[in-house]
């Protein structure tokens, strides 16, 4: 391959490898320590998993917990909450799965040094709401890191994953997974008897808000690379809830979490006029959704959508009322603390606009658009759920185990799973080792069989932006602008405007059609075209390179998605203008992708929902 | 907001390259010092700045929205268990916050690999490690009936 054939190859063999190394990713590794003693546990990461994942900054609260122990909730509570908040789809066997373990992995935290707030009279968990208890969490993630690192037989740090790897003696099974480091360009090769993918979600697919040099200014980090999925799609798996995007109520600019003003510090919301209007919109929501908008509590989608509606209708902006709550010191205290221990980004805005929310009450948002499994929303790979009393039509096997076999997910990556966050992703990702260990102890001495020809093509394929950017860069004589070559960040903001202005974005208020979807998958088809054409000046521009080919692939995926389903089932997160109402006579249902490899096409399905329905 | 490295500070250790969760801290290569190659891609998450044994790293405001003359500094101490953080505003105003970050000595927590080795029955259940015992409920661990579970709109 001319100019980088001299390359190194490093071939790590081990029994589980674990993709990603953020809270999924430490849960996977060491619950895959506890149940497999002998076995060879490496976990690969992108960045560093001291600091790495959407947990990186730190956070404020954990938004799963049951509190089991004092009788405040049970798990079949928490299905209920997330189905209502999904508006009825959910898959219930997997978020009542995580509900019933997630307690003992607080449990664990708590005794590893998390600091956790203790209700001064009662003595339990400081509960925020419901299902959120308060921590002071700025080392959350240093310290889960820590339980990893004991656990793993090795960590890598700074090795992006591009590609799976497929066992080549069984067909539709993984083999492992291909990466390159990136601060020696090394290439690394990791044959593996199971894969745990634990990457992280989808930020920058939609065009965000800020511009310019605040373009990171994301709600959901700028590292969370769409690998979740696009790792997954490559390797043929199901997908399903792509079309469910998440939009965020926040605080302007910083993006600054509210649940803690919500449900703390009971902080509310108002118009530029001083006046309620989320019960302003309730019959016309009534109209598009029918009685999904009488549960409690209101669906976070529809609480958005009151809120897009009253800024249409010119009476923005919508500011939270903070001046009240804020009076007691000890309100005040949270209230910025909350915002230094996950979003420090907040605490700048104010600082730099004057805004002591004690005397102005501060300007609300809503984000653009992202695409995740972790938070209120449920996009990811279609996994196997607990063999103890999932239905048959959502068991083929193993617990988390996706349509690929050997291949298993935890947090972002698994589908259908909303509201677990931090540690529920933790949680799911001890659940997805466990399984898998029993899948390696069921195979015996089985090693899958990886060709050097199938990892010497992805070699090429992966290091080719090097190349085309050396060659085409003597082309010209300076700058960014070049006829043979285009660079990740270009590629990055031409797929931003796409799904912006296609796939229902910020400037269109969330709203798309058929028409505009048709148009938005042949742009994403040149876009794709075009991506062969990437060129990467160094090591950090390949990885760019290869995020940005993550996110089309999550994209496309998104955009097929949400042309399948002839609805709107979320409003506030997305609309159909071509079918604006909710349609639960022929869209209860989930919707399944295949992508096929070979021939680039994606194929669409339907997929049962089941309820606990006592 | 994205961050920036004064000169005089910054010794050029690597900290900050090592931790960046967003690769963008990186050395410069005349004056091997630390400097973020790609603000628009940093989520001021602060990471470096806590990591920076020289103090050397700060944050300005993004400049598409945040107006200068603000700063929000930050001392991460591990040993005390402690995060110091000093807010000032355009005006001038100031705001100051402490809080614990661990409550356990760094490097305390034990691998699972030291726990006793789980019975094959064990392995074959719907447990996890340190269940049922780290539930703290009596009645192990809840499960639904397969029949629980139905097809229809509720």
């Amino acid at each position: 391959m001319g100019l980088f054939s001299r390359r190194k190859t490093i071939h790590v063999d081990s029994d589980v490898l674990v993709v990603g190394g953020g809270m999924a990713g430490c849960g996977a590794t060491y619950e895959s320590r506890y149940w497999g003693r002998d076995l060879k546990i490496i976990c690969v990461e992108k960045a560093n998993i001291e600091r790495s994942g959407a947990v990186a900054q730190g956070l404020y609260a954990i938004n799963c917990y049951m509190g089991m122990q004092w009788d405040e909730n049970r798990p079949e509570d928490h299905v209920r909450y997330a189905r209502n908040d999904l508006m009825g789809l959910v898959r219930e066997d997997l978020g009542y799965d995580i509900a019933r373990h997630v307690d003992s992995t607080v449990h664990k935290f708590e005794e590893w040094g998390l600091p956790i707030m203790r209700d001064p009279e009662t003595g339990r968990y400081q509960r925020e709401g419901k299902w959120q208890i308060m921590i002071h969490g700025e080392s959350f993630k240093p310290i889960v890191a820590e339980a990893a690192r004991k656990a793993a037989t090795e960590v890598y740090n700074r090795i992006m994953v591009t590609h799976l790897l497929m066992d080549e003696s069984k067909p539709n099974r993984v083999g492992g997974a291909v990466g390159f480091n990136v601060r020696t360009g090394d290439f690394y090769v990791f044959r593996a008897k199971v894969v745990i993918v634990c990457a992280g979600g989808a930020s920058h697919i939609y065009k965000p808000r800020a511009v310019g040099e605040g373009m990171g200014r994301t709600w959901y980090a700028p590292w969370s690379s769409a690998s979740a999925y696009a790792l997954p799609i490559l390797a043929g798996a199901k997908m399903t809830q792509m079309e469910n995007r998440i939009v965020l109520t926040r605080f302007k600019d910083g993006y600054g979490p509210v649940g803690a003003y919500f449900l703390h510090l009971k902080t509310y919301t108002e118009n530029a006029y001083g006046e309620e209007y989320e019960s302003k919109w309730y019959d016309h929501t009534k109209e598009l959704v029918g009685d999904y908008i009488d549960r409690h509590p209101v669906p976070t989608c529809l609480r958005n959508h009151a809120f897009l509606e009253e800024m249409k209708a010119g009476r923005g902006p919508i500011r939270m009322v903070t001046k009240e709550a804020f009076q007691d010191p000890h309100k005040e205290t949270v209230g910025w603390e909350n915002f230094l221990g996950m979003t420090i980004g907040q605490a700048v805005v104010w600082a730099s606009q004057n805004i002591d929310p004690k005397h102005i009450n501060p300007e609300l948002t809503t984000s653009e658009p992202y695409v995740m499994g972790s938070h209120a929303t449920c996009s990811g790979a279609w996994a196997s759920g607990p063999s103890d009393y999932a239905p048959d039509e959502y068991q083929w096997g193993y617990n988390r185990m996706m349509t690929v076999e050997g291949l298993f997910g935890a947090g972002d990556t698994i589908g259908g799973s909303a509201h677990k966050f931090s540690s529920g992703s933790f949680t799911e990702g001890r659940i997805a080792a466990k399984a898998a260990v029993n899948y390696i102890n069921d195979l015996r001495n089985e090693q899958p069989k990886v060709s050097e020809r199938q990892y010497e093509d992805l070699k090429q394929e992966i290091f080719k932006p090097l190349e085309t950017y050396q060659v085409g860069r003597n082309e010209i004589v300076a700058g960014t602008v070049s006829p043979s070559y285009l660079l990740p960040i270009s590629g990055l903001q031409r797929l931003e405007k796409i799904m912006d202005e296609y796939v229902g974005g910020i400037s269109s208020h969330y709203t798309t059609n058929e028409p505009l979807l048709t148009r938005g998958l042949e742009l994403l088809g040149m876009l794709r075209e075009d991506l062969n054409y990437l060129g990467a000046e160094d090591l950090h521009q390949l990885q760019r390179a290869w995020e940005l080919r993550h996110r089309l692939l999550a994209s496309e995926s998104v955009t097929h998605h949400t042309m399948f389903r002839t609805e709107t089932r979320w409003p506030g997160y997305y609309y159909r203008a071509d079918h604006p109402k909710l349609d639960d006579q022929d869209w209860h249902c989930f919707t399944l992708s295949r992508y096929d490899r070979k021939s680039s096409e994606w194929e669409m399905e339907k997929a049962p929902v089941y309820h606990i329905v006592d | 907001m994205p961050t920036f490295v004064y000169m005089t500070r910054c010794d050029g250790c690597g900290h900050c390259v090592d931790i960046c969760p967003s690769d963008i801290m990186h050395i410069d290569k005349t004056y091997r010092r630390a400097y973020n190659i790609e603000p628009n891609m940093c989520w001021e998450c602060y990471s470096c700045v806590k990591a920076c044994p020289q103090n050397a790293i700060d944050c300005r405001g993004y400049a598409d929205f945040a107006p200068l003359g603000h700063s929000v500094r930050v001392l991460r101490e591990e040993e005390k268990g402690t995060i110091s953080w000093k807010i000032k505003f355009r005006d001038g105003r100031d705001k100051n916050f402490v809080s614990p970050i661990r409550t356990t000595q760094w490097g305390s927590i034990p691998s699972p690999a030291q726990l006793e080795v789980p019975s094959e029955k064990a392995m074959k259940s719907q447990e996890l490690a340190h269940e049922p015992d780290a539930l703290n409920i009596s009645g192990g661990l809840p499960a639904l009936r397969p029949d629980q579970l139905k097809q229809e709109v509720v």
